[in-house]
C-alpha cells in the first residue's frame, strides 16, 4: 500500500539545513527523546519480565529472593507440575483456546473475504442497505451480544459445547468492512472481467486470482479475529460451565478465583501465565509488518 | 491507492451504478453473489440481529406468579423493565464508575500513544524498532492474563516493590479503580500508538517541505502539522476506547480475587452478568439494551462531532 512505502527514515529532519544551532539542541532532543522512551521501556517489560522470573522460582523463593532476579531455577519443575496437574487440564485449555482462536479466525477470515468482496465488485439492489448495517455491527459490543446468545444457545441446548464459543467467532463485520475497502482498490475489474472470458466461474476467480490480490487485508482480518477471541472472555464466561471446555484466559481465571482456598495454584497461575502470553508475544514479533499495515488501513479515514 | 481514497471513492461509485428511477436493469451474476455474501448474511443474521432483537424482546417481558405459589409465567410487560433500569442505582452507580474510569483513563492513554507514535516518527529518536516492539508487547496480553499479573504486582506481600505497596494500597476502594486504569493502559497504549504511528507514516514527506523553508522546528511541525493530520487516526482510537471503556469487564471481574473493594456489580457489563445469573434474565436483558445504546450513542456522537470539526 503506497502509504507505508515512504522510504525509511525519511521524516522531516531530513530536509533540515544544516543549521549552527542544530547540533546543540538535537543532543538535548535526543537525550530527552530517549530518556522517555526508556522509562516506559521498563514500565512496559518490567511486568513481564517479573512474570517470568516468577514462574522459575518454587513456592518458597517465590516470596523470600529478590524478586526481579533468578533464584534457584525450578522452571522446568514448575512447567511438569503445572502439566500434570488436574489431568493435565492445563495442555487442554491451551489446545482449546488454539482452537477456538485459529479455526474461528479462519472462517470468518473466509467469511468476511468473500462478503466484502462481492460488496466490492458486484451491483445488487440493497447493497449499500447490507454495508451499512454491517457498518453497524462494528461499532455493536461484543459483550453486549453475550447475554442474547446464552439465552438463545440455552433454547437449542448449544451452552456449554464447543459450538457456544466457537459459532459467534465466526462473524466479523470490521473484516467485511476492510475487505470492501481492500478489494475496492486493489482488484482491478479488468481482471474479473479477463477471468470472464477465459471461462472461469466467478467463484473461481475469486479464489484462484482475486485472493491473492486481497491477502495483505485477509491477513489483518485474521490476525484481528484471532486476538479478539483469544482475549474473549466474556462469551466463555456467560457458555461454558465444564472446565475441559474453557479457553486458557477463562482457565487461569477460574485457578485465580481459588488461590484463598488452594494456595499451591499459586505457582501454577504463574507459571502459566508466563506460558501462555509465550506464543502470541513470539507470534506478534514476527507478524508486525502485516500488523502495522493492517492497522494504518483500518485508521486511515 | 491508499485506505483513504477508497473510502472517498466508494459513494460516488455507489451512486454512479444506481439505475435511474423506471429503469430496470437485471442483476448479473446472482449465483455468485449469493455465494459470496450468503454465509456471512446468515452468520451475521443468526449472531448480530437476532441476539439483539431477542434482547429487545426480553427487555418487553416480565414475570408473573399467579398467587404467591404458581408457576412463573412471562407476559408482555411494556417498558416495565425499562423503568426499573432508571431505578436501578447500582446500575448507573457503575455506570457513573466507568464513565469517570473513562473521562481520566482515555485522554491519559491516547495522549502517551501520541507522544510516543511523533517521537517513533521523529528523527530525534534512535533504536525505534526496539522501541515499536517493547511498547506493543503488552498487547499481546490478553486482559484476564494482565489483570492476573497486575493483581500480584499490586498485592502488599507478593509484590516485588514491597516498599512502593506497604505506602500505597493499590487495591484499597479508593485506589483500585485506578489501579485497574493503569492494567488497561498498560495493554493499550502500544496498540493505539501504532495506529497512530502508521498515520504518521502515512504523511508524505513534501507536507514538511513548506514548513522546513519558513523555519519551522520539530516540535512544531508535530503541533501544527502532524497531529491535525492525523486527527482521523485518533478519533478513532478514542471511538474504540469509549466502546471498551464502558464494556469493561474481564480486568475487575479479576480483581475480585485481589481486592474485596471491587463488588459484583462494579461495571455495567459484571452487573448483567450477575443479573442474569440471578436469573433475571429480563432485566438483564434491559440492562444489555440500554448499555449498548448508551455506547453507540457515544462513539457515534464522538464520530460525527469531530467529524464537524474537522470539516469546518
Amino acid at each position: 500500500m503506497s502509504m507505508l512505502t515512504r522510504t525509511r527514515g525519511a521524516t522531516a529532519d531530513d530536509l533540515a539545513p544544516a543549521r549552527s544551532r542544530g547540533a546543540r539542541e538535537s543532543i538535548f532532543s535526543r537525550g530527552a527523546a530517549l530518556l522517555v522512551m526508556g522509562v516506559f521501556t521498563l514500565y512496559f517489560l518490567v511486568p513481564i519480565w517479573w512474570l517470568f522470573i516468577a514462574s522459575t522460582k518454587d513456592r518458597g523463593d517465590l516470596l523470600t529472593t529478590p524478586a526481579l532476579w533468578f533464584a534457584e531455577w525450578n522452571f522446568f519443575t514448575n512447567v511438569g507440575d503445572l502439566i500434570s496437574y488436574g489431568d493435565g487440564i492445563y495442555f487442554r485449555w491451551l489446545l482449546n483456546s488454539i482452537g477456538y482462536a485459529v479455526v474461528g479466525a479462519l472462517l470468518a477470515t473466509v467469511f468476511a473475504g468473500m462478503c466484502g468482496y462481492a460488496l466490492a465488485k458486484y451491483r445488487f439492489p440493497g447493497r449499500e442497505l447490507f454495508f451499512n448495517v454491517v457498518l453497524g455491527g462494528v461499532l455493536v459490543p461484543a459483550t453486549a451480544l453475550a447475554l442474547p446468545l446464552f439465552l438463545l444457545f440455552s433454547q437449542v441446548n448449544l451452552t456449554n459445547t464447543y459450538w457456544a464459543v466457537l459459532l459467534p467467532s465466526i462473524v466479523s463485520p470490521f473484516g467485511v468492512y476492510l475487505s470492501r475497502i481492500y478489494a475496492a482498490s486493489s482488484v482491478p475489474d479488468e481482471l474479473i472481467e479477463a477471468g470472464r472470458i477465459d471461462g472461469a466461474g466467478e467463484v473461481r476467480t475469486f479464489f484462484t486470482v482475486s485472493v491473492r490480490l486481497m491477502t495483505p487485508a485477509l491477513v489483518t482480518v485474521f490476525l484481528f479475529q484471532f486476538v479478539s477471541i483469544w482475549n474473549n472472555f466474556f462469551l466463555p464466561l456467560i457458555m461454558l460451565r465444564s472446565a475441559e471446555l474453557f479457553p486458557i484466559t477463562y482457565g487461569l481465571y477460574s485457578w485465580n478465583t481459588q488461590l484463598n482456598q488452594i494456595p499451591e495454584l499459586r505457582t501454577y497461575v504463574l507459571t502459566g501465565s508466563f506460558l501462555s502470553i509465550v506464543p502470541l508475544i513470539v507470534a506478534f514479533l514476527l507478524l508486525q509488518r502485516f500488523w502495522r499495515n493492517g492497522l494504518g488501513s483500518g485508521s486511515v479515514k | 491507492m491508499t485506505a483513504t481514497e477508497a473510502i472517498t471513492r466508494a459513494p460516488d461509485a455507489a451512486r454512479r451504478s444506481r439505475p435511474r428511477r423506471g429503469e430496470r436493469r437485471k442483476v448479473q451474476h446472482k449465483g455468485a453473489i449469493a455465494i459470496f455474501t450468503g454465509p456471512f448474511g446468515v452468520l451475521f443474521l443468526l449472531f448480530y440481529l437476532i441476539p439483539i432483537g431477542y434482547a429487545v424482546w426480553k427487555s418487553l417481558q416480565v414475570v408473573q406468579r399467579e398467587g404467591t405459589y404458581g408457576a412463573p409465567q412471562e407476559v408482555f410487560g411494556g417498558l416495565t423493565q425499562y423503568a426499573l433500569v432508571f431505578q436501578n442505582g447500582p446500575f448507573w452507580e457503575s455506570v457513573g464508575r466507568v464513565l469517570l474510569f473513562g473521562v481520566v483513563q482515555v485522554p491519559i492513554m491516547l495522549g502517551l500513544a501520541l507522544l510516543f507514535a511523533l517521537l517513533l516518527d521523529s528523527p530525534a529518536l534512535k533504536g525505534k524498532r526496539f522501541f515499536r516492539l517493547a511498547f506493543f508487547a503488552p498487547y499481546a496480553v490478553p486482559g484476564v492474563i494482565a489483570a492476573i499479573m497486575w493483581g500480584f504486582l499490586y498485592s502488599p506481600n507478593l509484590s516485588p516493590f514491597t516498599d512502593v505497596t506497604r505506602t500505597i494500597n493499590f487495591l484499597s476502594p479508593e485506589m483500585v479503580l485506578w489501579s485497574i486504569a493503569n492494567v488497561v493502559t498498560w495493554v493499550f497504549v502500544g496498540y493505539n500508538m501504532l495506529i497512530i504511528y502508521s498515520a504518521l507514516l502515512a504523511i508524505p514527506s513534501e507536507v514538511y517541505e513548506a514548513a522546513r523553508l519558513d523555519g519551522a522546528g520539530q516540535i512544531r511541525i508535530a503541533w501544527s502539522i502532524k497531529i491535525p493530520m492525523v486527527a482521523p487516526a485518533i478519533v478513532l482510537t478514542a471511538v474504540f476506547s469509549i466502546i471498551g471503556t464502558l464494556q469493561l469487564l474481564a480486568e475487575p471481574q479479576v480483581f475480585r480475587s485481589f481486592s474485596s473493594a471491587v463488588s459484583s456489580g462494579f461495571t455495567p457489563n459484571m452487573l448483567i452478568y450477575a443479573t442474569s445469573s440471578v436469573p433475571n434474565t429480563q432485566l438483564a436483558a434491559a440492562f444489555s439494551v440500554v448499555l449498548a445504546l448508551a455506547t453507540f450513542a457515544l462513539s457515534f456522537t464522538f464520530l460525527k462531532s469531530t467529524q464537524r470539526k474537522a470539516a469546518q
